[in-house]
């Protein structure tokens, strides 16, 4: 039986963290995923979790420790955002390396300098080539079934998972969501038995060895080798989820995709928004269309099939590259098309940044721009800045 | 049961051989003595800091570590690693994933700069917490992995790559920074300072406490470096026992605020004894700088005077 409940992001996240029962979590508070090590303290004190909390002195702690949990062969767990994952940043490289099944949540916000709290998603971006699995999500109920989903995938895959969602826009917003049962949550998860662990009883182990030039190249193969089969175990997992709560999730997300001819590629929060302006656009018979991956690692390269058929294109980054062109996912999707031979006019616009609002009169002047570019087959100007002259 | 070398060498030895430890290092004897002290029918977790010992010990697909497990992360968080992978034992074991009648412990190791520098704030954050966890500095007072260069805990005028002996500054200008007063500070139920003395009895009983006394311990001990230090490979036994006769190391432990010197020398040596045995004091004897080596005495002094105030004070 699913339960209906009334819950912010941050609470659906500590609430499906309660539901699994990690063995350890590990975490320092940070703006705007604080409240999760919050919550998390209290289900521990009240005796509703049976997990070890390890309350560490910063975020580079709270990786680390995590990792010797994981690697001792515990269900492991920690949340942050912005700074806190910059500072981790050392150690993601070093979870993913050891091939370590864990699960980050991350409260997707800016970073410094200068100093901003609200959401954007500089950090998350900052981190794509840790070697971390990242699932995106949209709202609450997606925050809350990524972070249950994300405990299969990182046993199954042996890489550790990110789930991001949106600092204070998705972590603070209360929403109605659907709750699982915790017997439910129970037998999806399973039970975890690690294959190489420190604590195995028959047999002793070294782990985090210095590896010279061929071994290290092979190991990064095999985890590169490891992001790539990820997709096919993240659509497993994502099926057995829908055959129990009746919920689909895919690589990625098409909305009023089938006819369009024009279309945004947005990750997160903004995504509601584009869908609404869809909804609007239609009604003028404007064929406006949105994919929202769900998944940025292991790369949705397959996105491409699904682009044919647009007579216009914008990838909507809530970042920067700061490399004198575009910023990630604009690079990254772009590039995935030009390998797949599709050359569909595409520009990028970069918004929200510091959680500057994005309404739909600034959706309606990308599509008005789509319509030229689609008009003209002409681009002006790769890199737009949005919602800036107001 | 009373400390017996030839029973305690009988024992198997958790860090064999093969590995790249230079010769006349004070480290890997350092590690094989404190692993001693395990029962033999425990086992253990060591983590270890990024340094001359795990690059060493830990080189794929071999291992030096005999019948413990071992982990390396990185440089600075050797304590953080072993924190979690100490509460992963707890919650096993709670969950009954671990049987109840086997014990294992978590020992992590650093060098001076996985400790002092780098690694203090997840060292002091995992004391804090009370993990029930031994730390072990092996201090050979500079980053010796990548060529001497200096750390907090270089002596004082000491000649390091970072910190050399030139024609208008005199070698390191600060004094060492006190890391095992530092750690008596953090409240913990056993602090120690050691050295590989003699028999190594002061070695294995401060090891065994630690070990084995509940809650977070930690141990400094002193790692001579023949690289860094400019020593004969074979004079590491003597320079370890310069080092504690001049009361440059003094090798004494704080239990529960306690303190004990373990070792009181008839014959305090003058510090100069020390000094002449190792290149990177060499510029401290030449013409002029004999100030150096009366401020170094200055401050030999004051910190053994401290700690026999110390003694008496915590013992009244």
């Amino acid at each position: 039986m699913a339960i209906r409940e009334r819950l912010s992001g941050n609470e659906a996240v500590a609430t499906a963290m309660k539901q699994i029962n990690p063995d350890v979590v590990a975490a320092y508070p940070i703006t705007p995923s604080t409240e999760i090590p919050q919550y998390f303290s209290n289900f521990v004190a009240n005796g509703s979790v049976t997990t070890e909390f390890i309350p560490v002195e910063s975020e580079h702690s709270a990786m680390s420790a995590t990792i010797g949990a994981a690697a001792s062969g515990g269900r492991v767990m920690s949340a942050t955002s912005s700074q806190g994952l910059a500072l981790m940043f050392e150690m993601l490289y070093i979870a993913s390396g050891m091939r370590l099944p864990l699960t980050l949540i991350c409260g997707n916000r800016a970073l410094s300098a200068p100093l901003n709290i609200h959401n954007d998603h500089s950090d998350s971006m900052g981190v794509r080539d840790a070697g971390f699995i990242q699932l995106y999500c949209e709202n609450n109920q997606e925050a809350y079934d990524n972070t249950i989903m994300a405990i299969k995938i990182t046993e199954k895959a042996k890489i550790p998972v990110m789930v991001c969602y949106d600092g204070f826009i998705t972590s603070h917003s209360v929403e109605n969501i659907t709750l699982m049962e915790n017997d439910e949550v129970k037998n999806f998860i399973g039970n975890y038995t690690p294959s190489e662990y420190l604590l195995d009883e028959k047999r002793n182990i070294s782990m985090g060895p210095l590896a010279l030039q061929k071994d290290y190249f092979k190991a990064r193969v095999e985890l590169a080798e490891a992001m790539r089969k990820a997709k096919d175990i993240i659509l497993d997992v994502s099926e057995e989820f829908h055959k129990i709560t009746g919920r689909k999730y895919d690589l990625y997300e098409k909305y009023m995709m089938d006819d369009a001819e024009l279309g945004i590629i947005v990750l997160n929060s903004t995504a509601g928004t584009v869908k609404d302006t869809v909804d609007k656009l239609r009604k003028k018979g404007i064929k406006a269309s949105v994919i929202k991956p769900r998944v940025f690692r292991p790369l949705p390269c397959d996105i491409t099939n699904d682009l044919k058929h647009l007579k216009a294109l914008a990838i909507m980054d809530k970042c920067d590259s700061i490399n004198g062109f575009s910023a990630p996912l604009f690079s990254e999707i772009t590039s995935a098309m030009y390998t797949a031979s599709l050359n569909v006019p595409t520009v990028n616009y970069i918004y929200g940044l510091g959680g500057c609002d994005v309404k739909e009169t600034d959706i309606e002047e990308v599509y008005k721009n789509l319509e030229n570019i689609a008009k003209t087959k002409k681009i002006d100007n790769v890199t737009h800045y949005l919602g800036l002259n107001d | 049961m009373a400390y017996n070398l030839k029973e305690v060498v009988k024992k198997e030895s958790r860090l064999v051989s093969g590995h790249r430890m230079c010769a006349g290092c004070g480290a890997p004897p350092a590690v094989r003595g404190i692993l001693s002290a395990l029962k033999e029918d425990d086992n253990a977790v060591i983590a270890c800091a990024t340094g001359c010992l795990e690059v060493s010990t830990c080189i794929f697909p071999y291992t030096s570590w005999n019948n413990v497990s071992f982990i390396h992360t990185a440089f600075e968080c050797a304590a953080a690693t072993l924190s979690g992978a100490e509460r992963s034992y707890k919650a096993l074991k709670k969950s009954g994933k671990l049987s109840k009648d086997k014990t294992t412990k978590f020992i992590a190791f650093g060098g001076d700069g996985g400790t002092l520098d780098i690694g203090f704030q997840s060292l002091s954050g995992a004391m804090e917490r009370g993990h029930d966890i031994t730390y072990v500095c092996y201090d050979n007072g500079a980053y010796m992995n990548t060529g001497t260069q200096r750390s907090s805990s270089t002596p004082h005028f000491a000649d390091t790559t970072t910190s050399p002996a030139g024609k208008v500054l005199p070698g390191k200008l600060e004094q060492r920074k006190d890391l095992t007063e530092i750690m008596v500070k953090h409240n913990i139920p056993y602090v120690a300072q050691t050295a590989l003395i003699g028999n190594l009895k002061d070695l294995y009983e401060k090891s065994e406490k630690a070990i084995y006394t509940e809650g977070p311990t930690y141990m400094s001990v002193f790692a001579p470096c023949p690289r860094g230090w400019g020593y004969p490979t074979d004079d590491l036994a003597e320079i370890e026992r310069l080092a504690v006769n001049t009361c440059f190391w003094p090798l004494y432990e704080v239990e529960n605020g306690k303190y004990k010197i373990t070792y009181k020398p008839a014959n305090k040596l003058p510090i100069e004894e020390f000094l002449k045995t190792q290149k990177r004091f060499r510029h401290m004897f030449q013409d002029g700088n004999e100030w150096m080596i009366k401020a170094m005495q200055e401050e030999i002094d004051r910190k053994w005077n401290y700690l026999l105030l110390m003694e008496e004070i915590t013992n009244k």
